[in-house]
């Protein structure tokens, strides 16, 4: 074993890795606050299986958690972790791959039993030299024998001993990475407020965890990171998710409407019905509907009726939807549709993230049927891009997509918390004579109809899926329908004037062009950095605006050598843009594995179009 | 209250009404906007929503707020409409396709969450729209396009749909007794939570004379058991027949045969909580018994959209959180003071702040 030392860093990453049942996702999300609340950027990504409790000790059920934290910006959670929790030997062989060459690996010695390694899949005893993992710093912790020592004096089951270990390892973490262990003790306490000897214990071995790393010190290296160089505020950790649900909370706000949620739970949008149904308190109506389609079309009612209504759902929830949003194109109604996008198709990665629902929110519908598309881009900016889709549906009357992915609704970083007053106005286009009022009557340039709902007096109208004239009459007339159709893609086009420019992170010309969209602009940020670091001559154009595109497109390609185009799909967004932005080559960089982007590999293949 | 006299012809929509000569659905639509002109209620605040068929055409005849949206969606459209605004009166215009096939789904849990609506169903037992193809209510061996050789399937009966899906009202009608039918939609009108009425209606073109066996004047007295709430069970032209219950099952009777006296009458309870009787009522049907009309089925029961908003003022009495601002700063945060140079993340092409 090689001796202990102080290692300083400017970003480390950790993962967190055990069993589904181990509480992994639980201890990486505190050591991630615990990291945040001492002044670090951090960047969460968790990593976990499809199934609930898959079969104990197996690949299959290995859930990991990744933290990437450091004194400087961070924009993902890390390639490859410098170290590596292994609750088990499964552990071990999952994540092997996301190691950093010379790393530490902690593990649970008790756990790496004949059986164990067996399950899984190792042939021989020796998991570290089949994973190929010799050149590593690991450090054997007994963990489940000392939780058992730890607590020897609770008079707790074996059962409820174990489920402990967990705080054992974060202790151990905690001391390593110098973090203190207060935050989590607060926790503790509050989260098992109800059950003090659940609490106490826990905390006990926690305690223990941290004190064990101090009485090894020998043997266990330690690490400085120093606290990150951020901008004044107040701050909080927030996942895509959370941030996308309080979007939406602080557009009805602002808009002054109720915010009304039709949804039917699926993986990895789910958490957006939780954390609005948690919002009673500030009047937000949950509907978890019977089924995806009833989701959205309770939201279509909503709209009609004049709340601010949403629907939030994934790639097969959206494919269940697209009749529906069919029927928001032709009333022109607001609403707004989430898609946190997973590997697909049909149930795919249902816990993997993915960016190939593109097409899909784009054109997936009968007919011609043109909605607003925009994405977001890290976990924090879900929020803003909440409330814009909202403030869009809102202000135009026009259905909107919103993409997210699994990646950004479920990682979570450092915000800073913005005032409402900081906030842009909402204005509902809510119309107010009721004399002139006609239901397809349009703002001359913004093509917006306007919105009156039942319980208006002197607005009683109808509107339906039907073609209508501008009375709201049904009209089967042909110059009508092509009249509309075009006005409807028009309006979705007029939009422009409420995004901003695309803007070029680096220089406005040079050699390479990376172009990105939605959740990977933290892997595609880090790598423009890095390469530019090497005097490397690339820049990066991050889209978040997808439908319509954002009106300086052009100006800003035409200044480069090469563009290239990378996205977690085979190329939607790069044959969207020979479509849309057509005369210049588009280079792609394309994965589909479930899996982020990694810096390295970006990079790589950015180097060899730069030699090319 | 004088404002909120209306007449029928304050319903009516200047739309030309399309429906086929001789089709049931004018009578039912009379029966409704007459029933509605009489409700007290304003008319800004009715919101008819329908799904796809010929009866769903229905709120475009409306002078009242109308959507006419997709096939089988309308009872979710119209529990999306009811939540967001419960002072509204909520009608869903369906029929035997759109609420028993596509819509199956949204028709149970609607009626299991007891939304507030009133939910008619044209029973046709045919689809009209798309020119005669066999429903889910067709009879078994019903001839249809789509069933040249008869169809090998039982059909439902809606009411059996309502009461396993712990409906808390149903009433059956008939599209030409426009003075049963009146009744009945303002007594779904009145109950709160989901009311479903059936509407027996006649498709002249593809199903002409469906119900004829029930609604043939020659028939009716014997075929038909108008039920009212506290009355006995009797029908029959000079109300000599009755249902009585004998074994755990009901049966007809005539008052005077075999020692049957008016005492062994089964009286209608259309309060009662337990559905059993609802149930065999619901099930009546030729030739053994007379079919079954009027209000079968009206209990009181938690009503979603009531508890979601009684929820909502609970969770507000003792709320810590008032607005988004405590929203946003709610829970675990900290300060970045001293640290921070000025040009963190949200300029650094991070943030992306909104314009």
């Amino acid at each position: 074993m090689k001796d202990a030392k102080v290692i300083e860093l400017e970003e480390v990453a950790i993962r967190f890795s055990g069993d589904s049942g181990d509480g992994m996702q639980l201890t990486g999300t505190l050591f991630s606050d615990a990291a945040a609340l001492i002044g670090n950027d951090i960047s969460t990504f968790p990593d976990y299986p499809s199934e609930i409790r898959a079969p104990q000790g197996t690949v299959g059920g290995v859930s990991g958690f990744q933290v990437q934290f450091g004194k400087k910006e961070v924009t993902t959670p890390g390639d490859y972790a410098h170290v590596l929790v292994a609750m088990n030997p499964a552990a071990i062989k999952a994540n092997a791959r996301f190691m950093d060459p010379g790393g530490t690996i902690i593990y649970d010695s008790d756990s790496f039993t004949e059986k164990n390694l067996q399950k899984a899949g190792y042939e021989t005893d020796d998991p570290f030299t089949e994973s190929n993992l010799l050149d590593f710093r690991k450090i054997a912790v007994p963990v489940s024998t000392l939780t058992r020592e730890s607590l020897k004096d609770f008079g707790l089951d074996n059962k409820s001993v174990l489920r402990s270990k967990n705080m054992f390892a974060l202790g151990l973490v905690c001391w390593m990475f110098n973090r203190p262990l207060d935050y989590i003790e607060e926790f503790i306490k509050n989260k098992f407020a109800k059950k003090p000897v659940v609490a106490d214990s826990n905390i006990k071995v926690l305690h223990d965890g941290y004190n064990y790393g101090m009485n090894l010190q020998h043997q266990t290296p330690t690490y400085i990171v120093h606290s990150a160089d951020i901008e004044n505020g107040t701050y909080r950790n927030i996942s895509g998710n959370q941030a996308t649900a309080w979007g939406f909370i602080a557009a009805a706000e602002k808009a002054g409407l109720e915010l009304f949620l039709g949804s039917y739970p699926i993986t990895p949008a789910t958490e957006i019905l939780s954390y609005l149904s948690e919002r009673k308190d500030l009047g937000v109506k949950t509907f978890q509907a019977e089924d995806e389609i009833a989701g959205i079309s309770a939201a279509i009612g909503a709209a009609f009726a004049g709340d601010l209504a949403i629907t939030s759902t994934s790639g097969p929830g959206l494919a269940l939807k697209s009749e529906a949003i069919g029927l928001a194109v032709m009333a022109e109604l607001p609403l707004v549709v989430v898609n946190v996008q997973r590997g697909g198709p049909s149930t795919g990665l249902p816990t993997k993230t993915e960016q190939s629902d593109l097409f899909q929110a784009l054109y997936g519908r009968s007919g011609e049927s043109p909605v607003v598309v925009l994405a977001a881009s890290t976990p924090s900016d879900c929020f803003f891009y909440a409330y814009k889709a909202a403030k869009i549906a809102l202000e135009r009357m026009v259905p909107v997509i919103l993409l997210t992915d699994g990646f950004l609704g479920n990682g979570t970083e450092p915000w800073r918390i913005p005032k409402m007053a900081e906030l842009p106005p909402i204005t509902p286009r809510i119309a107010k004579d009721a004399d002139t009022f006609k239901a397809y009557q349009r703002d001359e340039n913004l093509l917006a109809r306007e919105w009156a709902f039942p319980g208006m007096k002197g607005f009683e109208h109808r509107i339906g899926g039907l073609e209508k004239n501008i009375s709201g009459t049904v009209s089967h007339d042909p110059e009508n329908h092509q009249k509309n159709t075009e006005i409807r893609e028009a309006k979705v086009q007029r939009v422009v004037d409420l995004i901003p420019d695309l803007e070029v992170c680096g220089d406005p010309d040079g050699d390479v062009l990376v172009v990105g969209w939605g959740g990977t602009f933290g892997h595609l940020i880090s790598t423009v950095r890095a390469l530019r670091k090497e005097g490397k001559n690339v820049s990066l154009a991050h889209f978040n605006y997808i439908k319509p595109l954002p009106q300086n497109t052009m100006e800003v390609f035409k200044n480069f050598k090469k563009i290239v185009v990378c996205e977690l799909n085979l190329g939607q967004f790069a044959g969207y843009l020979r479509d849309k932005m057509p005369g210049y080559q588009y280079y792609q960089i394309n994965k589909v594995k479930g899996l982020p982007f990694t810096v390295n590999e970006l990079k790589e293949g950015i180097n060899k179009l730069l030699e090319d | 209250m004088t404002d909120l006299s209306y007449t029928i012809k304050d319903f009516k929509s200047e739309n030309e009404v399309r429906w086929c000569p001789g089709c049931g659905d004018y009578a039912i639509m009379n029966a409704i906007q007459r029933t509605m002109s009489g409700l007290g209620i304003s008319k800004e605040k009715f919101a008819v929503i329908s799904g796809i068929g010929c009866s769903s055409r229905f709120p475009y005849y409306m002078s009242t707020f109308g959507f006419h949206t997709i096939h089988g969606r309308a009872a979710a459209i119209a529990s999306g409409v009811k939540i967001a605004n419960p002072d509204l009166s909520v009608w869903v215009i369906t029929g035997d396709g759109d609420a028993m096939a596509i819509g199956g789904n949204h028709f149970i849990h609607t009626i299991r969450r007891n939304i507030d609506m009133n939910i008619i169903l044209f029973n046709n037992r045919v689809y009209g729209l798309t020119k005669g193809q066999y429903s889910p209510t067709s009879d078994r061996g019903f001839k249809s396009k789509t069933s040249p050789y008869g169809t090998i399937e039982d059909p439902f009966v809606p009411g059996q749909l309502v009461i396993g899906a712990r409906g808390t009202f149903f009433a059956r009608s008939i599209d030409s007794n426009i003075k049963l039918g009146e009744a009945v939609y303002k007594a779904a009108a009145k109950h709160k939570g989901t009311s479903v009425v059936e509407v027996l209606q006649n498709c002249v073109i593809y199903n002409s004379g469906v119900h004829n066996a029930i609604t043939n004047p020659e028939f009716r007295a014997d075929r038909q058991l108008v039920l009212e709430h506290g009355k006995p069970m009797l029908f029959g032209a000079e109300n000599e027949k009755g249902i009585i219950m004998e074994k755990g099952r009901l049966k007809v009777a005539t008052i005077g045969e075999n020692g049957v006296t008016m005492e062994d009458i089964l009286i209608h309870d259309a309060y009662e909580a337990d559905p059993t009787l609802h149930m065999a009522i619901i099930n009546m049907a030729l030739p053994d018994f007379p079919v079954a009309f009027g209000v079968i089925r009206n209990v009181a029961s938690p009503v979603y959209n009531e508890e979601m908003d009684k929820q909502i003022r609970l969770v507000k009495q003792t709320r810590k959180i008032n607005c988004a601002d405590d929203l946003l700063s709610s829970g675990n945060t900290w300060e970045v003071t001293g640290r921070g140079n000025g040009k963190g993340k949200l300029k650094d092409c991070r943030g992306k702040k909104l314009e």
